[in-house]
């Protein structure tokens, strides 16, 4: 059980709350709970996680109670509930990506990153973790970094490491 | 060369834009649809014996006509792009380069039924493609292919994409209806079913990608054109995701009917096992379905050459076969640990359960753990008939369907490959660096079974 | 009437409204044939269907179309068609599946009986003794969770919880706010309130009584004793905020705790405010009915009974009245 004391509270912008609105109105009316998957993916890419003030924002603007959205974040594994590393290295841990070196590549990730799955590196750039199928299956090994899910295909340790520099070069 | 209809212009450059692909003459099927009325469409993807490409092949047209029609209830399609079963990925390809042909089928689909607001479900994971399908849409609005009067028809549609959050479950037709109104993806008990009350409770049709994008050819060619491709019940062409190792992995466009054999050897699709090696076994439908040592993949146990068909690939009943499923065909080579990808399957059950009924809930992380102490060299004999009973217990008493979807790779692993699973057993310290191998898996098959299971 | 539907159970057959669930319909005749319910409860809408305990074997399913039903269905959540014929206790393959689903439902559970507050009115511990195995053939690290207080009066013990849903069907449906919830999901799932917060309401005692275990107990009756050394006696208030219809629980003179009426099968009859069930322990707070009736299977009948339920013979007759009063006398005390 977390302890609300230890969150910092957060705002949200016009803009992002702009989104929210043009978002509820793809639902017929009084079904704006519809959005909060799409919102809860908003407010990720905004702050990089969910908070309980986050949380509770978006319930208010969904005219929703609290412990609804806290159900629906904690039930989808997209969502964070604490804090990540910038980049999220997401790697595909399932049968056809093992078959192709998925789990020797993760462990290259692990050596290079010096960091254990689901934890993040001293400078707050990276965290990874091994996660269930991306249906990407005919080109794994495979992984993804969000907000937007940039997807790289066909991996090996030579192009991890590749893109782990151009990671840290932005 | 094999037919295509979904596939045909995949190599067209700039195919994933309106105006290309409506150079290449798409966007014809909603011209002549809106021409039609909803229920000759209907009767159209009825004669073209459709069957549901997202797994359970069950037919499109007759899905279709059980939706309710009561007066002044509003109908959705929601089209399932949730796609994330292990070994399957035509969805993400056909949504990432010929995004038009999803559209249009979902133009033509929603105009069947009679629903005004239609959505893509889409798995969260895959923002690229979302952003693909909401550019895809604005284009066909700006044409006039979408929004208010299409074309002058009278009839309005607004589409809609919808991302998941990242759950398997939400494949499931009614997981997937309650992500969409902003729940946890637990499945609903059913009935009712969705056609009666699906979305927001009211008469819903759950189609996957490829079965909606399916219908433009079929409504430009006719119902009974796509019916000749294909081989007995078994009608028109499958996208196959093909994964694992094999020469050229990726997905194809088959006409149903092709001979397994064809398909993993032949130049014109996977081209034969990577790195020269021999097949092993092979899961035919995505992870959910049975696996198959090479020998039964090939043949049929009375020896006649497996189809790439409904049909042929669930002949001899779970005993000797596999089912169509999904299309996501993975390629096992001699090399691979049947022990350690049934074990990496339960791990994915079991991660991917909802919690919400008890069979599932606890009988995927028991499995789970059983065959984690089977591959790591703690296992004990009593384990593997421990596991077959698990699955039993599981299967068939579930709210949804990944209840059998996690136990029929377990128990069908243990069926055809027991003498691997014994010989984890029997050498604890060599199975954790070596593999069984092939043992004789590919060899021809000595006696015909006779199916007992089910 | 004639338009009820005919359904047959294990053979005896019954007449229903249609709408009816198989369930109900076992109800509606009683006895062994009547599936056990962890997750449904009559009282709260769209409860049910998900512990799987219920399930039963359709072997003809209706009149019009008599193909059975391809799967075991929840009794719970299907409804009965006219000439439906049903298979409870009289088919193998339903208590061989049962038995399956009772392992599951145990393989995680801590089987602390012996300190657990519901021992003896627990419906897993009945349910565990009618079809669960002597042993278990688990043998991994059960899951195990903190204990939490939500509120001052309510203990959510999370190891023993069978994840039924009842008591999130029960803040939904009987309160204005819901503050906990299901997080997480598979067997991880968890009743929650995710951040501390109390579950403050009028009636949110009431998840206790719901709760088919002792996930969720009365913090005002914790370790105070075993519920087979007290008395269960009906009794009623006038309450501004409920019905008032409670049933205290003596040990002696003293009111250990105060819970809602249950029928026959474990379920309240009238939802109580937290009021009657946590401040109002004292006998003069109440007005006293009679002796709760408790079933002769349950361990809290034992030793108790045999004297306040006098024979009909006993009183009609004077004179066995006389030469039976000291045992009258208690049973007039109550």
């Amino acid at each position: 059980m977390l302890r609300v004391e230890e969150q910092q509270p957060v705002e949200f912008s016009a803009a992002l709350t702009e989104k929210f609105d043009e978002i509820v109105k793809r639902y017929p009316e009084g079904k704006q709970k519809s959005a909060l998957l799409p919102i809860l993916h908003e407010v990720q890419a905004e702050f990089g996680w969910l908070s309980t003030s986050a949380m509770d924002q978006v319930a208010a603007y969904l005219d929703i109670q609290d412990i609804e959205v806290y159900e629906v974040a904690s039930f989808y594994t997209m969502y964070f509930l604490k804090p990540q590393g910038k980049y999220v290295l997401e790697v595909c841990r399932t049968g056809p990506c093992c078959l192709v070196g998925a789990e020797k590549l993760m462990e290259h990730i692990e050596q290079k990153l010096g960091v254990k799955e689901g934890e993040v590196t001293s400078d707050g750039l990276f965290s990874w973790r091994g996660v269930e199928c991306l249906a990407a299956c005919g080109f794994g090994p495979v992984l993804q970094i969000g907000p937007e899910y940039t997807f790289y295909e066909n991996l090996d340790e030579k192009k991890v490491d590749d893109l782990i520099e151009d990671l840290r070069k932005k | 060369m094999a037919r295509k209809l979904l596939l045909e212009h995949i190599n067209v450059p700039g195919i994933n834009t309106f105006d290309v692909y409506r150079q290449k003459g798409g966007y014809r099927a909603v011209e002549k649809a809106l021409k039609m009325t909803p229920d000759e469409v209907v009767e159209e993807v009825k004669k073209s014996g459709l069957r549901g490409r997202g797994g359970a092949g069950f037919p499109t047209g007759m899905k279709w006509s059980f939706l309710a029609k009561p007066e002044g209830v509003p109908r959705y399609l929601v089209c399932n792009a949730d796609e994330s079963e292990p070994g399957t990925f035509k969805d993400r390809y056909l949504m990432t380069y010929i995004p038009h042909a999803l559209i249009e089928g979902m133009i033509v689909s929603s105009f069947a039924l009679g629903a005004k607001t239609s959505y893509i479900y889409v798995r969260g994971e895959m923002m690229p493609q979302i952003r693909i399908l909401e550019r895809a849409i604005a284009e066909a609005k700006n044409a006039g292919f979408l929004g208010k009067n299409i074309l002058g028809s009278g009839y309005d549609l607004e589409l809609y994409v919808q991302p998941g959050g990242g759950a398997y479950i939400c494949g499931e037709e009614t997981a997937l209806l309650e992500s969409l109104e902003g729940k946890r993806g637990n499945p609903r008990i059913k009935p009712p079913f969705p056609a009666i009350a699906g979305l927001y409770g009211c008469p819903t049709v759950v189609n996957n990608v490829e079965s909606i994008a399916a219908t433009v050819p079929i409504i430009n060619d006719g119902g009974e054109e796509y019916a000749k491709i294909g081989i007995g019940r078994s009608t028109g062409t499958k996208l196959i995701s093909a994964s694992g190792n094999l020469v050229r992995p990726g997905v194809y466009e088959i006409e149903l009917g092709l001979p397994v054999e064809e398909f993993i050897y032949s130049d014109e699709y996977c081209g034969g096992i990577a790195n020269g090696k021999r097949l092993k076994a092979t899961v035919a439908g995505g992870s959910s379905v049975p696996v198959l040592p090479a020998n039964l993949t090939l043949k049929l146990a009375n020896g006649e050459p497996r189809l790439m068909s409904y049909e042929s690939l669930s002949e001899g009943g779970f005993a000797t076969g596999t089912m169509m499923g999904s299309g996501g065909f993975i390629a096992f080579d001699e090399d691979q640990c049947i022990v350690r990808n049934t074990w990496n399957f339960a791990r994915f059950y079991h991660h991917e359960s909802c919690g919400q009924c008890s069979p599932c809930r606890e009988g995927t992380g028991w499995m789970e753990k059983v065959l984690h102490r089977l591959e790591y060299g703690h296992g004990k004999m009593s384990d593997i008939d421990l596991l077959v009973d698990v699955s039993k217990k599981i299967e068939g008493n579930t709210i949804c369907p990944l209840g059998d979807a996690a136990a029929w790779p377990v128990a069908s692993a243990i069926r055809h490959f027991r003498d691997e699973f014994e010989w984890h057993v029997k050498e604890p310290v060599k199975c954790l660096d070596t593999n069984y191998g092939l043992a004789n898996y590919a060899e021809p098959i000595a006696k015909v079974e006779v199916s007992t299971e089910k | 009437m004639s338009d009820k539907v005919k359904v047959t159970i294990d053979g005896i057959t019954v007449e229903v409204e249609p709408g009816t669930t198989i369930l109900n319909a076992a109800r509606q005749i009683g006895g062994d044939i009547v599936p056990p319910a962890m997750c449904y409860y009559s009282k709260l809408e769209g409860s049910g269907g998900k512990c799987r305990t219920c399930i039963v074997k359709v072997s003809k399913g209706s009149e019009k179309d008599p193909r059975p039903m391809p799967k075991l269905v929840a009794s719970c959540r299907t409804t009965v068609m006219d000439g439906m014929e049903v298979q409870n206790i009289t088919s193998p393959e339903v208590l061989e599946a049962r038995s399956g689903v009772v392992e599951m439902l145990l393989i995680n559970h801590p089987l602390d009986c012996p300190v657990c507050d519901q021992a003896g009115e627990c419906d897993l511990q009945n349910l565990g003794y009618e079809h669960g195995l002597q042993k278990t053939r688990y043998e991994f690290e059960r899951r195990t969770f903190e204990r939490i207080d939500i509120g001052d009066k309510i203990q959510l013990h999370m190891n023993r919880c069978i994840l039924c849903y009842r008591c999130v069907f029960t803040a939904d449906q009987i309160t204005n706010k819901r503050v906990h919830g299901i997080l997480n999901r598979g067997d991880h799932s968890e009743i929650s309130t995710y951040i501390q917060t109390a579950v403050d309401n009028d009636f949110s005692g009431n998840v206790i009584d719901v709760c088919p275990v002792g996930a969720l107990t009365d913090k005002t009756f914790r370790f105070k004793n075993r519920v087979w050394f007290t008395k269960p006696i009906d009794a009623h208030r006038d309450c501004p905020t409920c019905s008032g219809k409670v049933t205290l629980w003596y040990k002696g003179e003293d009111v250990l705790r105060v819970t809602a009426r249950k029928d026959v099968y474990g379920e309240v009859e009238e939802f109580i405010c937290n009021t009657c069930r946590f401040d109002k322990k004292k006998t003069a707070d109440w007005v006293i009915e009679h002796p709760t009736a408790v079933s002769d299977t349950s361990v809290i009948s034992s030793n108790h009974y045999d004297t306040l339920k006098p024979l009909p013979v006993i009183q009609d007759n004077p004179k066995l009245q006389h030469a039976n009063k000291i045992e009258l006398e208690k049973t007039s005390k109550f």
